[in-house]
């Protein structure tokens, strides 16, 4: 059991922490045809659009209320409808997110209230959803406001298919006994996603990312040369289906009140997974897929592992024993301390950017919620040898002078960061492939030491330059 | 977040924004005499509208405009958003101190919003960042949510500098107070208000003293050194002796800025966004100003040649022009092998409008046609130059929508747009040759060698062969079978052929 350390300094610096909202937006961005819109100052969008735009290297479609000075204090709720009416004029797009910011929130806005004024006025717009989320900067972080806004989108577009009488359940679940719901964490990348959706196809299911960010932000050159709306995801006719899946399957502990809800709803068969970056656990992921369809195990998968197995044994000399300090949300915590853990690493430091009651459970004895420079400092007293963490960390690396792994949100520095694949027997390949490299680039030989008698001629130059024998003589005793 | 209502909306309403940036303080910073917008019937720029806007905030402007002050601790006071996604984020570089790469932020939690502690942390955080880092001076951005729960952050920066002894300066720019030009003109009114003419030039280290040469002293306003381009000019005006003082605020350092009051000219760098600095160290200490731009050839000398002209020396005039002339020889004769292969190439820049005129001049060194160009946040000054420059039928873009800029891609013709980096994926995404000219790019265009780093991003992309890859389609599309198409990939949707299999 880890302990949280709370924040105990007044000022952040390097904040590791993304706001909420991004990471609300950020789950609207998974949808076909999708258009989040920030309830805030334009900034509130631009300083959001500029972050996606970084990482993902994609054109990202987000509006905003645009609050200015009179709305931010007399009330911004015609901001809300007003927003609202010209994006569905412009764009019609298959769904809205209205996810609030600080400033919103500060003002006392009621969201839920101006959609359904704008419904009430705009009824020709009806047939296009809207989703209302509370996502304040102040509390939380990028992951749970990822959370927030899944949980939202179940809860409001997910028909209700589950109804008990006399304690018995009856639903609709396995109505489609092909389809197998998956709900995703903000972390998992374009990369990760095509691993679920490969592995599960592979059992001849059809599975349904909620969200899909692997159609929307995979980076691909589509046929239009201009969409203002997400080019791929999952449509909202699709998830209003999901009460007849065959199972859900659910990656991340962050997203644990969304699976709830869509179980509640539901009462489709759930399978909870926290991440899938150890053999251990891709090995449950794939028995779990083998029971859902029937199906054995394709012979593939068992290729793959094997393959990884003797990454393992290749890569402990290099991993092994090693003091890494990580810097990032809950659940890319989780994993990678799994990942380590099973190579026999050591994570000698932890900072994520807000509480997570989840990241309690790892067998660690602290966890600092901070910023990038409590994981320097930390990092420093520990003596890690290597970071792993978002871009921003490379400045610390750089002074800690030790190597960064890239991951999480945002990297801006790593063409490609943003679709790397950590999940699977193959990922979890790479991640070993490239762990050891890093740590072989930087591996510490031995100080060469030159005798104060050796006839060597740089030896002599050394010893003449230093002009300081009998202090060699000492400092070798005290080794 | 329900336990906010009521009591903090009512509180905002007594106490509110009306405790800091007045309206009044606001509609004083949008009216600029020496602006050309003021005189159009709406001044500086047009409101936001909800739903269809785009662009940053004053937080973001006035960020934007003394970030690169490097050595000053600059603390955002709010939640996360404001700083969590933008530290970081800039091209400029420095020559030395680093202090401004570090994000810092009092990183609001909602305790603090509610029980008013958002005070009490500030004056915590900028405690802590003196103690842990030193700097000569720290800044203090606000942001929206303190601005509207009534935090007083100038009482706050006042008390903190007393306390320690170190300038604690307000910069207050919620971002609801209006746009990211707003912003830049926030943050200059602070610079002029309460750190320009606290100090004393040094005077000129002796070994750098020349007997033929007099030195003058200068400042440059609204140049950020993006990816060290202003290291390609600073070199000939040390060589001319003309000493800058300041740039505010590309590399500067918080003791330079105090010394902006004794420049004997200011050049106003190819921006608008400023411009309340360049007039108000003018009404205060008579500094004359001009604007002016290093961008392209023909820009970059006049620049040198309005210095001379302002400095009022012969002597200086005479060495500028030899020095022109020199310069200008070298590069045209670097760039003579170009020409041919982007002479005729025809341009669409897009640049939001204030830098459009300085680009042209120097798309036109190269021989480049440029057949439209933005102007939306061009004034009427503006636009006579751009008409001047590219004649009178030139299409000016006052709707700058991703959707409008391909289709005059299109419709002109264009090879390649020139856009800030907002705009990159509208173009990639259409398999439009692009080039980034905005203050995120990590090259330096500026100055007569900046030419050279210009040709080389434009031959680049221009003629690049991913574009011909990029527009092909797969083999096996040419002549598509019915059935192919559906089994390459099976939709996720057809719920008709999924439903109860």
């Amino acid at each position: 059991m880890a302990e949280l350390l709370k924040r105990k300094k007044a000022l952040s610096v390097s904040p590791l922490k993304a706001s909420q909202t991004v990471g609300a937006a950020l789950a609207f961005l998974g949808f076909f045809r999708s258009m989040p819109i920030m309830h805030g100052s334009q900034g509130c969008t631009a300083f959001a659009k500029v972050f996606f735009v970084r990482h993902f290297r994609e054109p990202i479609p987000l509006q905003t209320t645009a609050m200015d000075q009179v709305s931010s204090v007399m009330g911004a709720d015609e901001n809300i409808i007003e927003a609202l009416k010209a994006v569905c004029e412009k764009n019609a797009p298959g769904i809205i997110g209205m996810v609030t910011t600080g400033l919103a929130e500060t003002q006392g806005t009621d969201v839920r209230g101006a959609v359904k004024q704008f419904r009430q006025r705009c009824p020709q717009f009806a047939s296009i959803p809207v989703v209302p989320v509370n996502t304040p900067d102040f509390t939380g972080s990028f992951e749970s406001g990822f959370a927030l806004a899944l949980k939202a989108i179940i809860e409001t577009l997910v028909p209700e298919s589950a109804t008990e009488q006399h304690s018995e359940i009856s639903s609709r679940a396995g109505l489609r006994h092909k389809q197998v719901n998956v709900l995703c964490h903000a972390n998992l990348t374009p990369g990760d996603l095509e691993f679920i959706v490969e592995s599960i196809e592979s059992f001849g299911l059809r599975p349904m990312l909620i969200p899909d960010l692997s159609g929307s932000l995979d980076g691909h050159l589509s046929d239009d040369a201009f969409n203002p709306l997400t080019t791929g995801g999952l449509a909202v006719d699709d998830l209003q289906t999901a009460g007849e899946s065959a199972a859900t399957l659910v990656v991340g502990e962050s997203i644990a009140s969304a699976a709830a809800a869509l179980q509640k709803k539901t009462a489709v068969p759930e399978y909870r997974f926290s991440h899938l970056m150890t053999m251990e656990t891709v090995d449950r992921w794939l028995m779990t897929l083998s029971r859902i369809s029937g199906q054995p195990v394709p012979a593939r998968w068992k290729k793959q592992r094997r393959q990884l197995q003797d990454a393992m044994l290749d890569t402990h000399f290099m991993i092994g024993t090693t003091r890494v300090a990580i810097a990032s949300d809950a659940d890319v915590l989780i994993g990678f301390e799994a990942l380590l853990s099973s190579m026999g690493a050591e994570l000698v430091a932890a900072v994520i950017p807000a509480k997570a009651s989840a990241a309690k459970k790892l067998p660690i004895a602290q966890i600092q919620i901070g910023d990038l420079e409590d994981l320097e400092k930390l990092a420093l007293a520990h003596k890690a040898q290597l970071l792993v963490g978002n871009s921003h960390a490379a400045e610390s690396a750089h002074r800690l002078g030790v190597p960064l792994l890239r991951a999480g949100f945002p990297q801006y520095d790593l063409v490609g960061g943003f679709q790397r694949c950590w999940s699977g027997y193959r990922g979890i390949q790479q991640a070993l492939f490239d762990l050891a490299n890093m740590l072989l680039v930087h591996h510490q030989e031995i100080q060469p030491y030159h005798s104060i008698y050796a006839s060597k001629p740089e030896a002599l130059g050394h010893h003449q330059a230093s002009g300081e024998i009998v202090q060699v003589v000492a400092g070798s005793h005290s080794l | 977040m329900s336990p906010l209502r009521g009591e903090i909306q009512n509180s905002v309403l007594i106490t509110g924004v009306t405790s800091h940036m007045k309206a009044k303080d606001i509609a004083e910073l949008l009216d600029e005499p020496a602006c050309e917008h003021n005189k159009k019937s709406k001044s500086g720029c047009a409101k936001p509208k909800p739903g269809s806007a785009a662009g940053g905030c004053a937080f973001d402007g006035a960020q934007i405009a003394l970030l690169p002050v490097a050595d000053v601790a600059h603390i955002v006071h709010g939640p996360i958003a404001c700083a969590g996604s933008s530290w970081d984020n800039r091209g400029t570089r420095s020559s030395g101190a680093n202090l401004y790469r570090l994000g810092m932020t009092t990183d609001l939690t909602e305790q603090d919003v509610i029980m008013g502690r958002g005070e009490k942390r500030l004056f915590h955080s900028i405690k802590q960042a003196i103690e842990d880092y030193s700097p000569p001076a720290v800044f203090v951005y606000n942001t929206c949510v303190p601005a509207l729960i009534g935090d007083d952050v100038d009482a706050v920066c006042k008390t903190a500098q007393e306390r320690w002894d170190v300038p604690v300066v307000s910069v207050d720019a919620a971002g609801f107070y209006g746009t990211k030009n707003l912003g830049n003109r926030i943050a200059g009114e602070a610079m002029v208000k309460y750190v320009v003419g606290t100090r004393e030039p040094d005077p000129i280290p002796e070994r750098y003293l020349r007997p033929d040469i007099r030195v003058h002293d200068v400042n440059l306003i609204g140049e950020y050194n993006i990816a060290g381009e202003f290291w390609h000019v600073l070199p000939l005006l040390d060589e001319l002796g003309i000493r800058v003082l300041c740039t505010l605020s590309g590399d500067a350092r918080y003791r330079e800025v105090q010394t902006m009051h004794r420049a004997e000219v200011n050049m106003m760098v190819c921006s608008k966004a400023m411009l309340n600095v360049a007039r108000k160290l003018q009404d205060r200490y008579s500094t004359p100003w001009f604007e002016g731009s290093f961008y392209g050839i023909t820009d970059t000398s006049e620049a040198l040649r309005l210095f001379a002209a302002y400095l009022n020396d012969p002597d200086l005039t005479t060495r500028t022009e030899a020095l022109i002339e020199r310069e200008e020889r070298q590069i045209r004769g670097l760039l003579e092998q170009w020409r041919p292969r982007l002479s005729g190439k025809r341009v669409l820049l897009y640049t939001g409008g204030v830098k459009s005129w300085s680009v042209i001049s120097a798309l036109q060194d190269l021989g480049m046609q440029v057949v439209a160009t933005g102007t939306k946040k061009s004034t009427e000054e503006d636009k006579a130059r751009i008409r001047e420059l590219m004649g009178e039928d030139t299409l000016m873009i006052e709707d700058g929508s991703p959707k409008e800029l391909l289709r005059i891609v299109d419709e002109y013709q264009a090879d390649i747009l020139i856009a800030g980096g907002r705009n990159m994926y509208t173009a990639l995404k259409a398999r439009v040759p692009f080039l980034d000219i905005n203050q995120e790019r990590d090259f330096g265009y500026a100055g007569y060698q900046g030419m050279l780093e210009l040709v080389r991003q434009l031959m680049l992309t221009l003629e690049s062969p991913v574009w011909q890859a990029a527009r092909t389609s797969a083999p096996w599309d040419e002549t598509p079978t019915h059935a192919g198409a559906e089994i390459l990939r099976p939709l996720p949707s057809a719920p008709a052929a999924m439903g109860g299999a």
